[in-house]
């Protein structure tokens, strides 16, 4: 019984990071209905820049947060004008294909300069016991900043002068422009703070997990299932379907052979679809 | 407009001809072809195989060639990335038989690869070494020029299993492997041996290539009440599950890993790497006396100044491949494939990579039967994480740690 306790706390545990990271993916969606393929790789552009500024410049892990965040929004303003603008209102398939294009350069600079080789940032902090079964430090700690991140998320969206604009673009992008929002440079900034998302939820996994220039597209696989548990473009939706799949994992795992895990994941992904098409946690009033 | 358009069209063609053009064996050439996954999940291991091939390619060249009749043969290479998939394996493989008229093939890295490429060395009679691939299953179809010259998946933990049953008869083992061909069949053996044994194995799960997080799985490994634990499957995973196992306290006596603690970045994880064993196809500390080739030591240096990198078990088996191809050549005395494929057959020489035989019976002609592998274990040397042989006890080059806490 304790195991099952055990294993649906460290459920929910990574279910948080989970949401964190498929949040960026859902704002991009719910902002221009763009999906964003080079998500998994900017998750592990956030890995690489943590690795970097702990090992080389000896940054404190958490300390490397907010540079992550900055560095990212650069990144992603970058991204929106390489890969994005052209294809505005174009069929969704071509913005597919070129953010595809742009992760496909990405991955090949990234296994040219790193390999596929192994890459691990030792982060030691204190974890909680519950008889044999322990929870680390470093999780918990993942979770609550995700969970905060994740707050400070809902309130520049919603008490934000910069928040609401872009609360209005997602929902009515020509009434917008009509009362004067600047659309283009909002576009830019929402993929900007999409990626940055991405950036620092990759930080934060590069601390519990040892990592690859190749992890990111697991991570963009659980960003889909969550997005579509959580609502199309609904960031702290994506959070409740983070929480969620972190959760079934959790629940799962003790019960079935773990092979079982997957599956049953994308049977929930595909019944999900069916029976509310716009996502468990999809917001009545438009996306964000 | 037209004229335009024909003038790019001709442009286009020129190029992929130049690309295309297949490229005649010259007289005194022999020209060996295989592809490497330059990118993809399997570049790590497959870099280190590259360069195993590539460095017997330079020093037989060096030496003036191998030597047929009095007349020597340059070595030369055509090879393609792969990308670590199946399927640009066979296409590529195709390629260099019939454009790059290769006459002998190295395999790829991986024995799901291998199995690919060796539809298409056997589809066209060529002979292949395989330097990268474990399992035994191509080898029981009635393949003619398949070649294995590392041990085969059956026997990878065979040695952690009478390691862990010396040290405690009565072991509880966990066994959690990625659910890939390679993986599978290397526990599906350990499995077996293990009962044999007299061991118990309390937990056999394979759990799917992509998982990123282990902790349910760590939980449920703790639940089983082992204190053993046996499996992994290739790079991220292994680290990881090494690694959470350590952070949640699984408290694991024994801990095997496949692959990824083969590799000296496993080191990087510290303390969780600290006691964890892998089996490997050869250690730089373990020296056989060879009666072909380099020294162990002098393997092992002429590596490390070309690459500046220590020489792994991929790497000594790429060059390896190489190594007993021109063991076979130089004892035929030919280049023609099918007196190269008797001289194989009658193979029977030990190099710094070990002792080397293949099976000549119909039912696994090709599968190695004579090189062995040794357990090597994490410990600390001069303070930081290093690997040492531990088992065959022959072969030692430090004590076995038991249990690993005391490692740690």
């Amino acid at each position: 019984m304790l195991g099952i306790i055990a294993s649906l706390i460290d459920g929910v545990l990574v279910g948080l990071v989970y949401g964190l990271a498929a949040m960026g993916l859902t704002l991009i969606w719910g902002v221009m209905d763009v999906i964003n393929l080079t998500h998994g790789t900017m998750i592990v552009a956030g890995m690489f820049a943590l690795y970097l500024l702990t090992t080389a410049l000896g940054v404190p892990p958490y300390l490397a947060l907010p540079p992550a965040l900055v560095g990212g929004f650069l990144v992603g303003v970058l991204l929106y004008w390489v890969a994005v603008h052209r294809m505005i209102g174009r069929p969704p398939l071509m913005s597919l294909l070129s953010t595809f294009a742009v992760n496909l350069v990405l991955i090949g600079i990234g296994t040219g300069v790193w390999g596929t080789a192994l890459f691990n940032v030792a982060v030691s902090l204190p974890g909680v016991s519950i008889g044999r079964y322990t929870f680390p430090g470093a999780h918990i700690l993942a979770a609550a900043l995700a969970a905060v991140i994740a707050a400070l998320l809902y309130l520049f969206l919603h008490k934000t002068r910069l928040g609401k604009a872009l609360r209005a673009v997602a929902n009515n992008r020509e009434a917008a422009e009509l009362v004067g929002i600047p659309t283009t440079r909002l576009l830019a900034i929402a993929v900007g703070c999409g990626v940055a998302l991405a950036g620092v939820s990759g930080m934060l996994i590069g601390t519990l997990f040892p990592f690859t220039v190749l992890s990111g597209d697991g991570y963009q696989l659980k960003g889909f299932i969550v997005t579509v548990l959580g609502g199309f473009g609904n960031p702290i939706g994506a959070l409740m379907g983070g929480i969620a799949l972190g959760l079934l994992e959790g629940a799962v795992t003790p019960f079935v052979p773990v092979s079982w895990t997957l599956v049953i994941e994308f049977a929930l992904f595909v019944l999900v679809l069916i029976a509310f098409p716009g996502g468990i946690f999809a917001s009545r009033r438009g996306a964000l | 407009m037209k004229r335009a358009c024909l003038k790019r069209f001709c442009l286009l063609a020129a190029a992929a001809t130049l690309f295309a053009a297949p490229a005649f064996a010259q007289d005194n050439t022999i020209t060996i072809g295989m592809t490497n996954s330059q990118t993809g999940p399997l570049n790590v291991d497959s870099l280190g195989q590259q360069r195993g091939e590539e460095m017997w390619r330079d020093e037989v060249n060096a030496a003036g060639g191998i030597k047929v009749g009095g007349k020597s043969y340059q070595v030369k290479f055509v090879s393609y990335d792969d990308q670590s998939v199946g399927g640009r394996v066979q296409q590529l493989y195709t390629r260099l038989v019939n454009q790059d008229k290769a006459q002998f093939l190295f395999s790829p890295y991986s024995s799901g690869l291998v199995a690919a490429a060796a539809v298409i060395s056997e589809q066209y009679g060529k002979i292949m070494l395989d330097g990268g691939g474990a399992e035994k299953k191509p080898f029981m179809l009635g393949n003619k020029d398949l070649f294995m010259v590392i041990t085969q998946a059956d026997y990878y933990l065979s040695g952690a299993v009478q390691a862990l049953t010396q040290k405690n008869p009565h072991a509880k083992i966990a066994m959690v492997y990625s659910d890939d061909p390679f993986s599978k069949t290397v526990l599906a053996a350990a499995k077996e041996q293990a009962q044999k044994a007299g061991l118990e194995v309390v937990m056999d799960e394979s759990y799917a290539p992509s998982t990123t997080d282990f902790g349910p799985i760590v939980n449920k490994i703790i639940s089983s009440n082992a204190d053993a634990f046996m499996g992994g499957g290739h790079y991220s995973d292994g680290a990881t599950l090494a690694r959470q196992m350590y952070e949640q306290k699984a408290n694991m006596k024994w801990v095997s890993i496949l692959v990824a603690p083969g590799d000296d970045k496993f080191g990087e994880l510290g303390a969780p790497a600290l006691g964890v064993t892998v089996p490997s196809q050869w250690e730089a500390q373990v020296s056989y006396k060879p009666d072909f080739g380099p020294t162990t030591s002098e393997f092992a240096k002429a590596f490390e100044d070309k690459y500046h990198a220590r020489a792994d078990y991929h790497a000594a088996s790429g060059y390896t491949a190489g190594a007993i191809l021109q063991h076979a050549i130089e004892h035929a005395q030919s280049i023609d494939p099918e007196k190269v494929a008797t001289a194989l057959n009658a193979t029977d020489v030990t190099t710094f990579f070990g002792h080397v035989k293949f099976s000549t019976d119909p039912g696994s002609h090709g599968l190695q039967v004579a090189h062995q592998m040794v357990l090597a274990q994490w410990q600390k040397v001069n303070g930081k994480p290093g690997r040492q042989v531990v088992w065959p006890t022959a072969a030692q080059s430090a004590a076995l740690i038991y249990p690993i806490s005391a490692s740690q």
